[in-house]
């Protein structure tokens, strides 16, 4: 009996020695590696799977799913199934699980499961579902009888691959194929079932842009805020080439808010600059005329007071 | 223990791994990963300096001899960072993403053969940490699970831009995988082998690009989409979605990913090259030197890196040259061309196998036949009446047209005429008045237009 067989639950004595013919070599011993590396996993996958029962995200649900499957994928190709295993990573981890996650984000992060049932009784259902499908199992696993294990080395004489593809396509070629045709007919079904007759013709990007044209939209990106060269905050507003300020220029929410600065202010500001004045306005205050805002540019600032402008002063933003 | 758990399984694989050690284990491991990392810091100089050249700049030049330390500073600046962790992050999905992505490209370079058996501290052993009958399986289960790494990374960062970067992401590793994994399958065929060693030495003849052409041309287009990399940028799409899955992250997560990025670069083209492009064997004509000296010894691994490289630059030649596809287009490509090729590409490689194999006819035979099927093809397609171009749209009476519909200056749409300019008739009857003018006729219109 390998050190694995006896760590399997009491009630299979009867299914070891068949139910598990990979796991043990022709001498019937799982070598100590395979111990090591099923008592490493084996408490990692119980954990996990326990974590996606209780955890309350569905998007940590899904990973310890997917914890759960590469630890199986491990398991699988340390008892030599090795085709099995890393198929079992592409196919279920890498594409089905990433399937559901693709849903499953859409939910967002800080969304719980809505715990209330939708449909009347569906946990009863579920139930009465869940007996039957273990009766039948159980049956099955009972009256089955099973031939005596070959044996890893003649199993995988040809490669694990090919071993796996001599049975598939011969003793369950028939199986394999029905599975086909279902699944075939399932993805089918789902296109037919969300399959909507376009009743409208088709908008391609030339027609949203002859819309937008022929609305009247404003075709290229707003302006920026701010004042070239001078302020580049996003409440001041740019200006436009005869130095009128640009609404538009400034971030809609801004506007509503009423958060918008005065444009005037910095228009004029550009004037006095021009006109060889300082920035900002003098004020009586020469701790006012070096502003930490730094607006105001060495040579203006070297001729403040010349020109002494008369409107009120700013208050150091 | 690794031994021992594949011993029974594996015996099909050319590479024989007998003679190893643990401690040969451990140093194949560890030049690999040492391999990996240094590689990663000459693909990203290797990439800017490239992309100067094609946009005509210098590119990094200044740290160190032709700029060759800027990689290492820039690794330094994101080491030296703020490690910042946002507070409505998940936390341990948050910090667990990147990893996952750096683990999971780590592993593959496990599997490549960087050259045939070489003799390593009196041990006869190959340069391949390991194979095993599904070894090019495994690749790809490793590159669908780094994957996770991204969709995880955006999920987690609780954001919305990364949260599109990582849904973007799952949509396209779906969609790409199918068609990879299709035209991969086309090699395992011809190969008889899904083990990377075998499939080497199964191209001592022909590379297999040459006759998998089609399945060649589609790998090389859904490794780029597997990899992230422009046109197929869109999860980290900056011109979008600020940095896509990366935007909440800083410092030296912000740099695994990073990593992963290029490393995963390094993992495809190292799988191009050793399923299509010979992997370790030597180009044509230097196979043929000396009764294939150049096939033996350390000398592949000469040829694995210049083909490997040779892959890494067609990445920033493409990079340097195409723009991102809009999502739509993406998806269309993956989906309604891609993946149908791919199938009928594999079933044209398997009926071609099957009639080969379990028929009598020889290959030379077969050859005849489809260049006969091909000639009549042609021949029959010859009597079919040409498809009529669909009639230009020019309505005979032109179409009302507006100039200056809705305030603006419009030129004229295809179908549809200008009306006559009132400034023509102007231009003439100034020109018929003073005598002696040139003649109207002569001047251009474009001197009257402008």
């Amino acid at each position: 009996m390998s050190p694995l067989a006896a760590h399997l639950p009491a009630h299979l004595p009867a299914l070891l020695p068949t139910a598990l013919p990979a796991a043990v070599d022709t001498a019937g011993r799982a070598s100590t590696g395979e111990a090591v590396l099923f008592w490493v996993l084996a408490p990692i996958m119980v954990i996990a799977a326990l974590g996606l029962l209780f955890a309350r995200k569905a998007v940590h649900a899904a990973l310890s799913l997917i914890v759960v499957m590469i630890s199986l994928a491990f398991m699988y190709v340390t008892q030599g199934a090795v085709f099995l295993g890393v198929v079992q990573v592409v196919v279920y981890t890498g594409a089905i699980m990433m399937l559901f996650l693709f849903v499953l984000m859409l939910v967002g992060v800080d969304s719980a499961d809505s715990l209330v049932e939708t449909i009347r009784g569906q946990r009863w259902i579920g139930v009465i579902a869940a007996l039957g499908l273990l009766v039948v199992l159980g049956g099955v696993l009972l009256a089955a009888t099973y031939p005596v294990p070959t044996g890893l080395g003649e199993a995988n004489a040809d490669s694990n691959p090919v071993g796996v593809a001599h049975l598939i396509f011969s003793d369950h070629v028939f199986a394999m194929e029905v599975v086909g045709a279902l699944l075939v007919t399932a993805a089918l079904g789902a296109l037919v079932m969300s399959h909507r007759r376009r009743l409208t013709p088709k908008r391609g990007q030339r027609e949203l842009a002859d819309l937008r044209v022929a609305g009247g939209h404003h075709l290229a990106p707003l302006p920026a805020p701010g004042v070239y060269a001078r302020h580049n905050a996003m409440d001041v507003p740019a200006l436009d080439p005869y130095g009128n300020p640009i609404d538009s220029s400034v971030p809609r929410v801004l506007r509503v808010r009423g958060q918008e600065a005065d444009a005037n202010e910095y228009a004029a500001r550009i004037d006095r600059v021009l006109a060889g004045g300082a920035a900002r306005d003098v004020t009586p205050d020469p701790e006012l005329a070096t502003t930490p805002g730094g607006s105001a540019p060495p040579d203006g600032a070297a001729g403040a007071g010349t020109d002494g402008p008369t409107t009120t002063g700013e208050e150091a933003r | 223990m690794h031994a021992g758990m594949l011993g029974a399984a594996v015996a099909p694989v050319t590479a024989d791994f007998s003679q190893d050690t643990w401690w040969l284990w451990v140093i194949k491991a560890v030049v690999i990963i040492v391999f990996l990392l240094t590689s990663v810091l000459f693909a990203i100089w290797f990439e800017r300096k490239v992309v100067a050249r094609m946009q005509v700049r210098p590119g990094p030049n200044v740290h160190g001899p032709f700029g060759l330390l800027q990689s290492l500073a820039d690794a330094m600046k994101l080491l030296f960072k703020e490690d910042m962790t946002v507070s409505a992050a998940d936390k341990i999905v948050y910090l667990v993403a990147p990893m996952i992505a750096v683990f999971c490209s780590l592993l593959t370079f496990a599997v490549i053969p960087l050259g045939p058996a070489v003799n390593l501290f009196g041990h006869h052993t190959p340069l391949q940490l390991t194979d095993f009958p599904v070894a090019v399986l495994y690749i790809l289960a490793c590159a669908s699970v780094g994957v996770y790494g991204i969709v995880l990374g955006g999920w987690a960062s609780n954001s919305t831009y990364p949260l599109l970067g990582g849904v973007r992401s799952t949509a396209q590793v779906i969609s790409y995988e199918l068609a990879m994994g299709l035209s991969l399958v086309t090699v395992f065929l011809m190969a008889g082998s899904m083990s990377t060693s075998q499939i080497v030495s199964s191209q001592t003849k022909l590379w297999w690009f040459i006759p998998l052409l089609p399945a060649f041309v589609i790998y090389v287009i859904s490794m780029v989409g597997e990899t992230n990399r422009l046109p197929f940028d869109l999860p980290e799409a900056e011109g979008e979605l600020v940095g896509g899955y990366t935007t909440e992250y800083s410092s030296m997560k912000f740099a695994w990913f990073f990593l992963a990025e290029y490393i995963n670069m390094l993992n495809v083209s190292a799988v191009a090259t050793t399923l299509f492009l010979g992997g370790w064997r030597a180009p044509f004509g230097i196979s043929l030197i000396n009764d294939g000296m150049f096939n033996t010894g350390w000398w592949p691994v000469l040829w694995f890196l210049v083909k490997l490289w040779a892959v890494m630059f067609f990445f920033v030649w493409v990079r340097g040259s195409v723009l991102r596809f809009r999502y739509d287009q993406f998806m269309n490509l993956g989906w309604k061309l891609l993946i149908p090729a791919a199938l009928v590409w594999l079933v044209a490689v398997a009926a071609f196998k099957g009639l080969r194999d379990f028929s009598d006819l020889d290959l030379r035979t077969w050859l005849f036949v489809l260049a006969g099927v091909l000639v009549l093809a042609i021949v029959v397609s010859l009597f079919f009446p040409e498809k009529k171009a669909p009639e230009p749209t020019k309505a005979a009476a032109p179409r009302e047209f507006d100039p200056f519909a809705a305030g603006y200056p419009v030129p004229p749409l295809p179908g549809q005429v200008l009306p006559p300019s009132p400034r023509k008739g102007r231009v003439t009857a100034a020109a018929s008045v003073p005598a002696g003018a040139p003649d109207p006729s002569e001047t251009t219109p474009e001197v009257h237009g402008g």
